[in-house]
């Protein structure tokens, strides 16, 4: 079978040597989980028992549920975000659809997509699939990995079409205020990017809160929020997201999801529903979990003299490696069965140091700790 | 900065934690949580740390009852003055004041249906403030202090994730 150019040139993703590695092996505790070990809240998965006992099986609208829709402008208020269910709002299988179907209504092939590094391992093969060349734009550890106007200028984003980025981040665990967003606006501003915004891990913002840059001046125009259920409320098998934006990216995102998905799982919407109307307290209750082993890992970092920046959100560290990260996580992996990502994975900017998720219990955060410092001993 | 609600939800999460991974958890010293849960046990606020059981799996023999207790008092009598009088044996572990059909709500826990049934009946029946009482046997147990007993929730992620 002759396979096509673009499936050809996709690399098999980063992190699948590592997972191979890591399911061979026996009593490996997984520090390399990007996703909850909290499941969906009961009152989520109830509501959606419920809507497939009342046979809610068939599909929705192309948008998504009205009333969910509804329930998502008014829970994206309490970030200042105010957009109309009606033509603003899409409702997607996953967030990653949405970064999907953004890319591919508004990148034009050729055009460079400047993309915060390091990043989430999908966003350059999602940019690559639009027809995009993915430029990565550094960020820098001496800045906690917040991008800058003059990272943005060194990396010559002012000739992307598209700005993409994250916060708070996957694979860094960094956050980014009000005034560090506006050095990016007024980059995007000044050189006319649009800016697609990952907001997917919105909620789980530890210091402060969470802002968008989709509410500073003359940036509601010029971006698509991106967020979704998978994180917050650890719906991420349920595979529910949602775009946010002005009517003509949202119409014409739309145009390529009836399409292409047609609308997102019924069953999940329902769930989502309840989660929005319902679930907050679960939300904070995985929050105030995810805060205390977040302090826990990166005062345990600190303690074995790993260089490990205060991560403000998410639930990922990025501590430096001791020497090459590869080679520190597959070491670590074989002497002690601890598995932590390379940062390479998430691209060149994440070399020398180590994604590690705080999304497991404490009692194995704390052997896994145990093992990384007998591990940094015996060496 | 830790406080004493935070510190009380570890406690309630697991109260063998040490104070070294509290500390860290808080972003703390030590010295600070020791503190605290000085003042927690001083105030009378943490009265002590038990564990919670599966009788289930422990080859003894564990019978629970659920105790209704009607109370009628006269006016030198109080509620708490009976409470105090049943609170006094080993085999009421807990006992509460309720509202709704029956004034305490009262915990007895024994050897045998056979000790549980003598011991409200000669015991606690016989309290002269005490006009009913109504005992139901605990058949299974699937959640307690907030631990689902049955609870086989494994961790089915994948190992590694983006």
């Amino acid at each position: 079978m002759k396979l096509s150019e673009r499936a050809r040139s996709t690399p098999p993703s980063g992190i699948r040597r590592f997972f191979e590695l890591a399911e061979e092996m026996d009593d490996v505790i997984s520090l390399g989980v990007g996703e909850p070990d909290f499941s969906a809240p009961w009152k989520a998965r109830a509501a959606a028992i419920h809507s497939l006992e009342r046979g809610r099986t068939s599909y929705t609208t192309n948008r998504g549920l009205y009333e969910l829709r509804e329930a998502i402008a008014e829970h994206v208020a309490r970030y200042g975000l105010d957009y109309d269910p009606d033509e603003e709002i899409l409702v997607t299988t996953g967030a990653s659809e949405a970064v999907d179907l953004a890319l591919r209504a508004l990148v034009d092939p050729g055009d460079a997509v400047a993309i915060q590094s390091p990043a989430y391992i999908s966003y350059g093969p999602g940019v690559r699939f639009s027809g995009g060349d993915p430029l990565p734009v550094s960020t820098r550890p001496e800045n906690d990995f917040v991008l800058t106007y003059d990272d943005l200028d060194r990396a010559g984003a002012a000739d992307a079409e598209v700005l993409l980025i994250c916060y708070p981040n996957n694979p860094t665990g960094a956050t980014a205020s009000g005034d560090e967003l506006g050095e990016i606006a007024a980059f995007a501003r000044e050189h006319d990017l649009t800016v697609l915004s990952d907001e997917i891990y919105a909620a789980l913002t530890y210091e402060g809160e969470h802002t968008s840059i989709a509410t500073l001046p003359g940036m509601r125009e010029r971006t698509v929020v991106i967020n979704g259920f998978s994180k917050a409320y650890a719906m991420t098998g349920l595979r529910l997201g949602y775009a946010l934006g002005p009517s003509e990216a949202i119409d014409a995102m739309n145009r390529i999801h009836q399409y292409t998905m047609l609308s997102a799982p019924t069953t999940a919407q329902h769930a989502a529903l309840e989660a929005l109307e319902s679930c907050d307290d679960d939300v904070a209750e995985m929050r105030t979990q995810y805060d205390r082993r977040r302090r826990f890992v990166v005062s345990r970092f600190r303690d074995m003299g790993l260089d490990c920046f205060e991560a403000t959100g998410a639930f990922y560290v990025f501590p430096e490696a001791p020497y090459d990260d590869e080679e520190f996580a597959e070491d670590l992996l074989q002497a002690e069965s601890v598995a932590v990502v390379p940062g390479r994975v998430f691209g060149d900017e994440g070399y020398g140091h180590l994604r590690v998720s705080y999304a497991t219990g404490l009692s194995e955060l704390k052997e896994a700790m145990n093992r990384i410092e007998r591990f940094l001993d015996d060496r | 900065m830790a406080d004493k609600l935070a510190l009380l939800d570890i406690l309630l999460e697991d109260a063998r934690e040490s104070t070294e991974t509290i500390s860290r958890q808080l972003g703390c010293d030590e010295a600070t949580v020791e503190e605290l849960i000085a003042e927690l046990e001083g105030e009378g606020a943490v009265l002590g740390y038990q564990a919670v059981v599966d009788w289930s799996r422990v080859e003894t023999d564990h019978v629970a009852a659920e105790v209704e207790l009607n109370l009628e008092l006269d006016r030198e009598t109080k509620y708490a003055d009976v409470a105090s009088r049943i609170a006094k044996f080993d085999e009421v572990t807990a006992l509460r004041l309720v509202s709704g059909d029956y004034d305490f709500d009262v915990t007895v826990e024994g050897d045998s249906m056979r000790d549980v049934s003598m011991f409200v009946a000669e015991q606690i029946a016989p309290i002269p403030e005490v006009t009913q009482t109504v005992t139901h046997f605990v058949m299974d147990t699937y959640k307690n202090r907030g631990l689902e007993f049955t609870d086989t929730d494994e961790d089915d992620r994948l190992s590694i994730s983006p």
